[in-house]
């Protein structure tokens, strides 16, 4: 099918492109991103005046539940909900039930994704035999399955002479190793930031050094091994210096922030707001204008969903026997909208951050809207104002602290590989 | 987004006790005088005044305790309401029924007032988002978090014997990072207004930022407890000094034992108390704690005066909000 999009402005990180332009679909690729485009005899038209169109989005971490947890979500519901956001491509962790540690599950996951037919999912295979932090998995048949890269999800590897293996092997077949980094020790039982906030609650905390001692050892792990580790959802300003200064120092490094850190500290907390329990845990105010500075900068490669739908019961219960996560991908794009508003950030920055960016660090052509590449392209209303609640996600997971929130920005089209799969009426 | 304390009504009386924070002097001050109008009824022949006649008040303990759950009572029973006593292990909630599934049980019997121990910071304040609207929920401990009845009756004993708040320096000595009642104690004491308030401990016991509550932090024994009015002793569980925070019994009591001498650090009339139980040698030498400053006893005896108070004063905003909602 030939699509027209009419008079957007188009956001393209890619071509460092932002006006108002058409855009031109032939054959689920894009054909061409200009004023016009000679003997193109459009089927459909979509007129974008007014509105932003940009690639579909890209998030690195989104977990649809399924395998193993259907009671809190499936490939179904969860990729209808991406598309509804403008996510056209998505990384899936491998703390599925079983977990993706054999190319059985990352196929079962990619068949049941195309079937549901709504976006692009990727899987992260796991780095150890049942995420046990032990005994290595079988990462060249999970990269010949599929996987985008690899990583323990929340289990840390404990013992570093398996992580320094780990990193090895996964060098070995040039695998991404995605690294969430907080010392199990440190942690201890934690489930808040350690400060003035869980000092009041009486919770217990988890330091900031358990985010900067977990950095600084994969740091010299990385520069020990070569491995391109990315490290995602780091929560704190400190640890996002110590991944900066790596760059600088040209190891091969990213990483991602969940946006949620972009726009909640431990103080919104309150009263035991179990909705704001999550895992790394919201940080002080002075962290978060660290992560935000670091977004602004380019030091923070991208910004994550973070999507972990709950049942209702998960957070119905005291604030520490709560499971941790916020459904989060329908919040994605106005958070996006409103933080290069509030941080003074330009537009096509901060959309590289959710598009071209995402994809670079997974190593898929996704991102952008350079002729020949797959169209995958949304149409979102900037202006657009909608309220944050059970009635306006379509996710399973109606856990969020932003329930509420005036939000700015809505997606009203996105077309995956050139075709609908999302209109809003 | 105004999101108004959920411990009190529309009126702004007190409908739950979760916590002292956030409650406003007079309000603490109210239960003060409630209790010293009740602790008569103790004294008398007949221990009972009919105010909570025909109410029911459930003792919803997830964590075992015997003082507490007894004086909350003996309070109940002297206020002629009918009490009943749940021990809840952990264990059998373990077994599949929630913390909400037990509530909705218990509402489903008509119950007025829940008194909730348990041991997660927050349970209360959950219970209390949960409950029916024409239940009052009492915080009897939660986690690390708040003891308020025990920070009052702390209140009234100091009251007491000292008679104004303002001009009053207090310390808290002990592991203050568990406990809830250190917690409760700096809210009231800050609230009601006194000079200072310091806590003394080990940093291994004391939280992160604790200045933010408005108290100063001591290691010294001997420095904190100069010139102070009044000196509180935090129970120290035993199973904290096995290594982990504390290297031993031995060195712990050595440094912020409450002996005869320490004491005289502090001002010649400073009272010495201790929330109980009281490990004997550990934290506090016998003779200070059966010393003339001693006040420990007392704080037993007013916990029932003070927990009346509370009772009473919770039930009767309740009563009120019914009625007058109903007239509108």
């Amino acid at each position: 099918m030939r699509i027209l999009i009419k008079n957007g402005r188009v956001i393209d990180p890619a071509n460092k492109l932002d006006r108002v332009t058409n855009v031109y679909i032939a054959n689920g690729r894009i054909e061409a991103v200009a004023d016009s485009l000679e003997g193109f005899d459009a089927e459909r038209e979509i007129d974008a005046s007014g509105q932003l169109v940009l690639p579909g989005l890209v998030d690195l971490s989104v977990r649809l539940r399924e395998p193993g947890f259907e009671h809190k979500g499936t490939i179904a519901s969860e990729t209808r909900a991406a598309a509804a956001a403008g996510i056209t491509s998505l990384v899936t962790p491998p703390d599925t039930d079983p977990v993706i540690d054999t190319p059985a599950v990352a196929k079962l996951i990619r068949r049941n994704s195309q079937a549901a037919g709504y976006c692009h999912v990727y899987s992260l295979g796991a780095a150890t035999q049942k995420l046990g932090g032990e005994h290595l998995s079988e990462m060249g048949a999970l990269k010949a399955a599929g996987c985008v890269g690899i990583s323990n999800a929340y289990t840390p590897i404990k013992n570093p002479l398996v992580e320094k293996r780990v990193m090895e092997y996964a060098a070995t077949f040039d695998m991404t190793l995605f690294l969430f980094s907080e010392d199990p020790s440190l942690r201890h039982n934690g489930c808040v930031h350690e400060g003035a906030i869980s000092t009041r609650l009486g919770l217990p905390g988890i330091p900031e050094a358990a985010e900067t001692v977990a950095v600084a050892r994969n740091l010299a792990l990385v520069a020990d091994t070569g491995v391109h580790a990315h490290f995602s959802q780091i929560s704190t300003a400190k640890a996002l210096q110590m991944i900066a200064r790596a760059q600088y120092d040209g190891l091969p490094v990213s990483s991602d922030v969940a946006v949620h850190q972009l726009f909640l500290t431990d103080m919104d907390i309150g009263e035991f707001d179990s909705q704001c329990h999550v895992r790394p845990p919201l940080r002080s105010q002075r962290d978060m204008q660290g992560l935000r500075e670091g977004v602004r900068k380019g030091t923070v490669n991208a910004i994550c969903s973070c999507h972990q739908p709950h049942e209702a019961d998960a957070k119905l219960r005291p604030f520490i026997e709560t499971a941790p996560g916020i459904s989060a991908l329908e919040t994605l794009l106005p958070l996006t909208l409103r933080l290069a508003s509030e941080s003074r950030m330009e537009l096509l920055d901060a959309i590289a951050r959710v598009t071209l960016e995402p994809a670079r660090i997974i190593g898929i052509e996704a991102g952008s809207l350079s002729p020949g590449v797959s169209a995958d392209v949304i149409v979102a209303d900037p202006e657009q104002e909608w309220t944050v609640g059970p009635e306006t996600l379509l996710s399973r997971g109606h856990n969020t602290p932003f329930r509420d929130w005036d939000m700015k920005g809505r997606v009203n089209h996105t077309l995956l590989a050139g075709k609908p799969v999302f209109s809003r009426k | 987004m105004i999101r108004r304390n959920i411990q009190l009504n529309e009126q702004g009386r007190l409908r739950h006790f979760l916590t002292v924070e956030g409650l406003k002097r007079q309000v603490l001050m109210d239960i003060l005088d409630t209790a010293e109008s009740l602790s008569g009824v103790t004294d008398q022949t007949v221990k009972k005044v009919p105010l909570l006649r025909g109410k029911t008040i459930v003792n919803l303990f997830f964590e075992s305790s015997t003082r507490t759950r007894t004086t909350f009572e003996l309070a109940a029973k002297r206020l002629s309401a009918d009490v009943l006593n749940l021990n809840i292990s952990t264990s059998a909630t373990k077994k599949g029924e929630t913390l909400l599934d037990t509530l909705h049980n218990l509402e489903a019997m008509h119950c007025d007032m829940f008194v909730v121990r348990h041991a997660d910071s927050g349970a209360a304040h959950f219970i209390a988002n949960h409950v029916a609207p024409h239940i009052s929920v009492i915080n009897a401990g939660d986690g690390s978090h708040a003891h308020p009845t025990q920070a009052m009756l702390d209140m009234y004993t100091i009251r007491q014997m000292k008679g104004d708040f303002h001009p009053l320096v207090v310390a808290i000595v002990g592991d203050i990072m568990h406990s809830r009642v250190a917690r409760s104690q700096i809210h009231a004491l800050t609230t009601l207004g006194v000079t200072e308030v310091r806590v003394i401990g080990p940093k291994t016991l004391i939280p992160k930022d604790v200045e933010a509550l408005g108290v100063h932090v001591y290691h010294s024994l001997d420095e904190g407890l100069r010139d102070v009015d009044v000196v509180i002793m935090l129970r120290l569980q035993i199973e904290r000094m096995q290594g982990e925070l504390l290297p031993s019994e031995h060195e712990y009591y050595q440094l912020y034992g409450l002996t005869q001498e320490r004491l005289d650090q502090a001002k010649p009339d400073a009272i010495v108390m201790h929330p109980g139980p009281i490990n004997r040698g550990v934290e506090i030498e016998s003779s200070v704690a059966d010393g003339n400053r001693s006040v420990i006893l007392q704080q037993v005896t007013h916990g029932i005066a003070v927990r009346m108070a509370v009772m009473s004063i919770c039930m009767g905003s309740h009563a009120r909000e019914i009625k007058e909602g109903g007239a509108a």
